[in-house]
């Protein structure tokens, strides 16, 4: 009798846009439960769990922090969508764009980006005030900062500010065994 | 006492005549959702969430705001219904700026329940993002017009419980608010009496006491119900 | 003995701002000229004539057949002049004047006029409106003192019922019904409430009734008001129309002195007093429930029904809440009887119905025809169509709580149950006409703002839902919308329409949904793949 050749492990990918990282560090606090997930999963791209800079392709899953607020965030948020099974958006900042949104109240949301490097560089700024200006280094920001199913399909919400690591682990144990979680409830869907 | 008994998603039930829907739907514990409904006063049917199917009623009614009548058969959670208290949910959060994260209100708040109740995990409806301004000139409480959801029970409360109509509604349609006195800063309204009800019944962070900080409001919703009632029983021996 | 002649010259907002008043100084600068006093010919200010978008309006009465000049400048005083006061003596071809008149005469045999049938619209264009001498010679107020004289309230009620008329503000609740609800209410005061709040875009009926024939309002007034058993109403009229606001407080104060108003009118039991509320611009308030909390003195916003006003209303007390056009028709109906009115249009929508025509139309103006008329009969023949003679598109009617009907289903008769049926409705009586260059993703997104501005802010889903409506539609009308827009987009417009409080919410979807049933590939054309959205850099909402 041989051995049965392991199952082929999902491939996961944990995604940081324009938030606090809070989630990741939420991700974290899944303590032992993250040896389980390492025997379930290969974790592909993650910016607490590998040193890969380019989203690969065929990821079965992937989390992703964060509200879409800058070129950078919406290139990946789209290479994200292109190369992955499963998309979540996970935790406030990618629901709602939360704090990171904020910004959109200056201007109204039309031009948040203008008012809100005006303000900080220039209005609160001391006497050598000015705007940042660096092309191809750092990334511009968008007119509005976004939640991702703005940009991008999604399929599953996790709300949060961060989703507790026992919210996490609710959603994504049914998934290692592609069963979709139950989102319903307190423990599930809260913001904040 | 008369009754009326009628049939809610199935369930016979019996209230005392002139009860509302609403109560008759609590009595078949049947959880009909309510945002701007308080009990103690009253109803203005303005958040919509209450809206139940009455069989042979073209329309759907306000539970809140309609009398239960005999032989009604009420359906409270059907899917368009459900379909619909979610929209409107959504609608809310994307109308005014509801930031969870750094509320006061955060955990008791009503707004966020509905949210977790109706099931709403995202809002198809973009965010609105409207500048709002915020009232702080009161010495105790301040008014955070970006929080409020135009529920009107700050409104009802003051008119109704405390008698003192610091509260009414300014502009029209997205501009609406709330206004204090005659569209004054908070703080220079004489006729309000500080009493802190408008607080208390505020569903959201909109009205908060000035020490509180993120998710320390506790609210007290429970306050217009026992006034109401102790002022009609007589319960105070000075009345 | 003959009638001397006289001109009867349009003196309503439309033809005023035409240049009718400085036409009429000019016409009396040229009779005086002329040499003949008042009494040989009379140059009277009436009220609307019907061709609006033809104005100013002058009639020609003299003892040979009326004649109407439209377009008419002070330089064609001397002409109109020497016209009318020949008219008797030659045929108008020859009448001195007449070739420089030919541009601007009028065919009163063309099928904008002929098919036309005047019930409520009697005295408009006839009498002086700010004439309560005009107004009773013309026979106004005669029903009302007959009622009083020899009728009793139920009697009066029961040939309202017989007539069949139905609300014409919109909804077309059965007036008779209303009537009797108020008056079987327990014994108390009552209160009558005329709502002529007409908001809506492209509906001018109510605000030519009030500045032609205030008379016969007040008279339609007094006589529900003696049905149902009322001694003190209300005219509730949008600020918007001082000219008619100013003949109606005229009209009343000019009813008082003759013992029409007031208490023991003609010398009887029955008491009524009248006065004119004006609104502070607020569409709302058209609707019933914020028309009398603003009458009240309080915030105009809509109130959940029950209780309806016929049960409690203005302070809590019954009230009967008609519009303009129902109170107007009733004179007629008491005179003729209701058979005869019942008699007029069709088996559920009775009588006659005023419309407001404007828009791609060669005729603009007011229309009075029979319920029932076909929708074609009313824009085609009697509207002339599209001014460079295409094909209609759609024609508008209810204004943002209405649709537009498609060409294809001009042939529908024009009553309450055909125009809900497709989608829209009869509301108050405005008919817009649109031609082939009409986008409409653009008409719904035009009302929609509408409903935007005008919603009063109360229930949710008409405060966010209309603006979150507006945006979708932007999407269309820009070309950046979705696939899943359009499933929004209907979705939305569904729970609008079902969720919101007052009819002004749940009617704003309307002119979404029937665009969306008749022109749908229209708003299919605006939508690209999302792909395409985010390439374009159109990732904002």
């Amino acid at each position: 009798m041989t051995p049965s050749p392991p199952a082929a492990k999902l491939r996961l990918a944990t995604v940081w846009l324009a938030g606090c990282s809070g989630c990741h560090m939420s991700f974290l606090d899944l303590d032992e439960f993250l040896f389980d997930l390492a025997e379930k999963v290969d974790v592909v791209f993650s910016p607490v769990g590998t040193d890969v800079k380019i989203y690969p392709e065929n990821v079965d899953i992937a989390l992703v922090e964060g509200a879409v607020a800058n070129v950078d965030n919406l290139e990946l948020a789209l290479q994200v969508r292109q190369r992955t099974g499963l998309v979540i958006s996970f935790g406030d900042c990618a629901v709602t764009a939360n704090v990171p949104g904020l910004r959109n109240l200056l201007d109204a949301g039309h031009d948040s980006a203008k008012a809100v490097l005006e303000r900080g560089y220039l209005e609160l700024a001391d006497a050598t005030g000015q705007l940042p200006f660096a092309p191809g280094i750092v990334p511009e920001l968008l007119p509005r900062v976004l939640p991702l199913h703005e940009v991008i399909p999604v399929d599953l919400y996790l709300p949060g500010c961060p989703p507790s690591a026992e919210r996490i682990r609710e959603a994504i144990t049914p998934l290692l065994s592609g069963e979709r979680p139950v989102q319903e409830g307190s423990a599930m869907l809260r913001f904040g | 006492m008369s009754v009326v008994t009628l049939t809610v998603n199935g369930q016979d039930v019996a209230v005392p005549a002139g009860a509302s829907l609403l109560e008759a739907t609590r009595a078949a514990e049947a959880n009909v959702p309510t945002l701007c409904h308080l009990e103690g006063l009253t109803p203005v049917s303005s958040c919509r969430l209450c809206l139940v199917e009455v069989e042979g009623s073209g329309k759907l009614l306000p539970a809140c705001s309609t009398a239960a009548a005999e032989g009604m058969v009420v359906h409270t959670h059907t899917p368009r219904l459900r379909e619909y208290r979610r929209m409107t949910v959504e609608l809310f959060f994307a109308e005014g700026n509801h930031v969870c994260a750094v509320c006061v209100a955060n955990t008791h708040c009503e707004l966020q329940d509905m949210a977790v109740t109706v099931g709403m995990d995202h809002s198809r409806f973009p965010y609105q993002y409207p500048q709002r301004p915020v009232d702080a000139t009161h010495p105790q409480f301040t008014l955070d017009h970006n929080r409020c959801i135009l529920c009107t029970r700050c409104v009802r409360v003051c008119d109704e419980i405390e008698g003192a109509h610091v509260w009414d509604i300014g502009s029209r349609g997205g501009q609406c608010h709330i206004v204090a006195g005659l569209d004054e800063p908070w703080g220079q309204v004489q006729a309000c009496t500080s009493c802190g009800k408008c607080v208390d019944v505020c569903p959201t962070g909109a009205l908060f006491r000035n020490s509180d900080t993120t998710a320390e409001k506790q609210p007290n919703t429970t306050l217009p119900a026992l006034l109401r009632t102790a002022r009609e029983q007589h319960r105070w021996h000075n009345q | 003995m003959p009638v001397p002649p006289q001109l009867r010259c349009c003196d309503a907002s439309g033809c005023r701002s035409a240049g009718g008043q400085a036409l009429r100084s000019a016409l009396e600068g040229a009779r005086d000229a002329a040499g003949l006093d008042a009494d040989a010919l009379t140059i009277k200010p009436v009220g609307c004539l019907r061709l609006c978008g033809s104005g100013p309006l002058v009639a020609c009465d003299g003892p040979g057949p009326t004649q109407l000049f439209g377009g008419v400048s002070p330089e064609h005083a001397g002409a109109l002049i020497a016209a009318s006061h020949a008219a008797g003596l030659a045929t108008s071809h020859t009448a001195s004047g007449g070739d420089a008149l030919a541009a601007h005469r009028l065919d009163l045999e063309d099928s904008f006029f002929a098919l036309q049938q005047p019930v409520v619209l009697e005295g408009c264009g006839q009498v002086n409106p700010e004439s309560i001498d005009d107004a009773l010679a013309f026979g106004t107020y005669a029903q009302l003192r007959r009622v009083l004289q020899e009728l009793t309230p139920e009697q009066v009620r029961d040939e309202v019922r017989r007539s069949g008329l139905r609300g014409r503000g919109g909804a077309g609740y059965p007036t008779g019904l209303k009537w009797d609800t108020v008056a079987l209410q327990p014994p108390g005061p009552r209160y009558v409430v005329c709502n002529a709040d007409e908001g809506d875009p492209g509906a001018f009926m109510d605000r030519s009734v009030l500045e032609s024939d205030p008379h016969r309002l007040i008279e339609g007034m007094a006589i529900a008001a003696y049905a149902v058993g009322a001694e003190r109403g209300f005219v509730y009229v949008r600020a918007e129309y001082p000219l008619a606001i100013e003949r109606l407080r005229l009209a009343l104060q000019q009813a008082r002195s003759r013992h029409l108003l007031g208490n023991h009118i003609d010398g009887t039991t029955f008491n009524l007093r009248l006065e004119v509320r004006v609104g502070a611009g607020a569409y709302v308030c058209g609707e019933e429930t914020a028309l009398l909390l603003s009458i009240q003195g309080q915030r105009g916003m809509p109130q959940p029904r029950p209780p309806f006003p016929a049960q409690s209303g203005l302070w809590g007390a019954p009230t009967l809440i008609n519009n303009v056009e129902t109170f107007t028709a009733v004179p007629a109906i008491l005179r003729e009887g209701g058979d005869w009115y019942a008699a007029i249009g069709t088996e559920h929508s009775k009588g006659t119905k005023v419309f407001a025509l404007s828009g791609a139309v060669v005729n603009t103006g007011l229309v009075e025809v029979p319920m029932g008329t076909p929708l074609r009969t009313v824009v085609e023949v009697i509207g002339g169509g599209v001014p460079d003679g295409s094909p209609i598109k759609a024609v508008q009617t209810g204004g943002p709580s209405g649709g537009c009907i498609p060409a294809e289903r001009l042939d529908t008769p024009v009553d309450y149950e055909s125009l809900l049926e497709l989608g829209s409705m009869m509301g108050s009586g405005g008919m817009v006409v649109m031609g082939a260059s009409t986008s409409m993703p653009e008409v719904a997104r035009h009302f929609m703002g509408f409903s935007v501005n005008e919603s009063c802010g109360k229930c949710v889903p008409c405060r966010a839902g209309t603006v979150q409506l507006a945006q979708l539609l932007d999407r269309f009308v820009e070309h950046r919308a979705t696939p899943a827009d359009m499933e929004r987009l209907d979705a939305l417009c569904q729970m609008v329409k079902v969720t919101s409080l007052c009819g002004l919410g749940q009617s704003a979807p309307n002119p979404v949904l029937s665009t969306l049933r008749w022109f749908r590939h229209e708003y299919e054309a605006a939508c690209r793949e999302p792909a395409a959205c985010v390439a374009a850099g159109g990732v904002e909402p």
